[in-house]
């Protein structure tokens, strides 16, 4: 395993293609799920163990599957990690399986682990595609965190559910709720744009 | 409390208080990703409508009279997911055969119905909620609807903002999640329809 290699799949995972700021892929849990940090990492974390697994897996597989088949096998692999995660939560941490719900067994059709499935996995050897299931992974969670952190702060007044402000203060509910969700990743993307411009700007 | 009221309330309430896209955010990736153009958009809608309603059908089907029975309950996702897909591949040839123009522009977007969370979103919701087959069939055919209903207006605005000065920084994507956020508000007003 080369050195640069890896540290630039780590790059790309984290920053460069960050799944959720960069290519805004998986915006379904992203909007659903981040209105406190506890939920926003669970399902990070959940999310990281099923795209190391289900890359290293469609990696060593990757001479084997038919390419007329291959949508159907990768979903097959993915959806059995999904399992996996979902029993686990489920055996040894409840409030957290209870609070995602639904969206435990949607991160099969999260479509970040398809997207790496085909992009990457399927053309790299298993050692580097685990990595990239890593980066990615902890990239969609570092996204999560920064979302339900600002959705957590600004709508409840805590932060993983120590409150911060005392008993007077009146939470935004309105940044908890549905609209919140799209409208505060909307302004979060909008300073990506702004901060990368301005850096472009610069070097001119 | 009859049968028709309550499929009416399932009706409602999944189309309009719980709108898939607008109060539980399934199916976000292609309302933001194909809600371009009136045309595509609709194309879309209805696709996924007919998925949804026919992925509700099956996979009651296959949870009541094959996992249920045999305690392969942890199978779900599995199963279902490949009904799905199944279900998928069949309205895509459906749609090549007798709407080519339709499916030049759908193109690239209709293997994504797969990965359409609404779809496999309430499958499971279905059997969550214990719904029987009729009850099923509501539910996932106007949670379609609603589905349909969210994008074209969605593709309406984006059609408008093309034209629009917006700054720079907040071009594209942004501007899109935050036009959908001052929609989702608009439907929050729905939600003292039910309870």
């Amino acid at each position: 395993m080369k050195r640069s290699k890896a540290l630039t799949i780590l790059r790309n995972g984290l920053l460069d293609e960050n799944p959720t700021f960069r290519l805004v892929m998986g915006m379904c849990p992203t909007l659903a799920i981040t209105t406190s940090v506890a939920n926003g990492f669970g399902m990070g974390m959940a999310a990281t163990f099923v795209l190391i697994f289900s890359n290293l897996f469609i990696s060593m597989l990757r001479n084997f599957i038919p390419s007329k088949v291959r949508i159907p096998a990768y979903v097959v692999i993915i959806a059995t990690f999904v399992t996996m995660a979902e029993l686990f939560l489920e055996a040894y941490a409840y409030s957290l399986y209870e609070s995602l719900g639904v969206f435990i067994p949607l991160i099969v059709v999260n479509c970040i682990i398809l997207a790496r499935a085909e992009a990457f996995a399927s053309k790299n050897t298993p050692l580097y595609s685990a990595l990239d299931g890593l980066a990615m992974g902890l990239g969609f969670t570092g996204a999560l965190v920064i979302i339900s952190a600002i959705r957590e702060i600004l709508g409840s007044g805590t932060i993983l559910g120590f409150h911060l402000f005392g008993a007077n203060f009146q939470p935004a509910l309105m940044v908890s709720s549905a609209p919140g969700g799209f409208i505060t990743l909307g302004l979060i993307l909008g300073f990506i744009n702004w901060m990368t411009n301005r850096k472009g700007g610069n070097k001119e | 409390m009859s049968t028709f009221a309550n499929l009416t309330l399932i009706a409602i309430s999944s189309m309009l208080v719980n709108n898939f896209v607008m109060a539980k955010f399934m199916g976000c990736c292609p309302f933001l990703g194909v809600s371009g153009k009136i045309k595509t958009a609709t194309g879309m809608g209805v696709a996924v409508t007919f998925v949804m309603a026919m992925a509700s059908v099956f996979t009651w089907m296959v949870q009541t009279w094959l996992l249920a029975p045999l305690g392969l309950d942890y199978l779900r996702t599995i199963a279902f997911i490949l009904v799905i897909a199944a279900l998928v591949q069949f309205v895509e040839m459906i749609i090549q055969k007798f709407s080519p123009a339709l499916y030049d522009s759908l193109g690239v977007y209709l293997p994504l119905i797969t990965t359409n969370c609404a779809v496999l979103g309430v499958a499971i919701l279905n059997i969550e909620n214990n719904y029987t087959l009729l009850q099923s069939l509501t539910n996932g055919l106007f949670g379609g609807l609603g589905f349909l209903l969210a994008i074209v207006l969605m593709a309406g605005i984006r059609e408008r903002l093309e034209n629009a000065n917006i700054p720079q920084a907040l071009r594209g994507f942004p501007i899109t999640l935050i036009a959908a956020g001052l929609m989702a508000i608009a439907f929050l007003g729905f939600s003292g329809m039910i309870k």
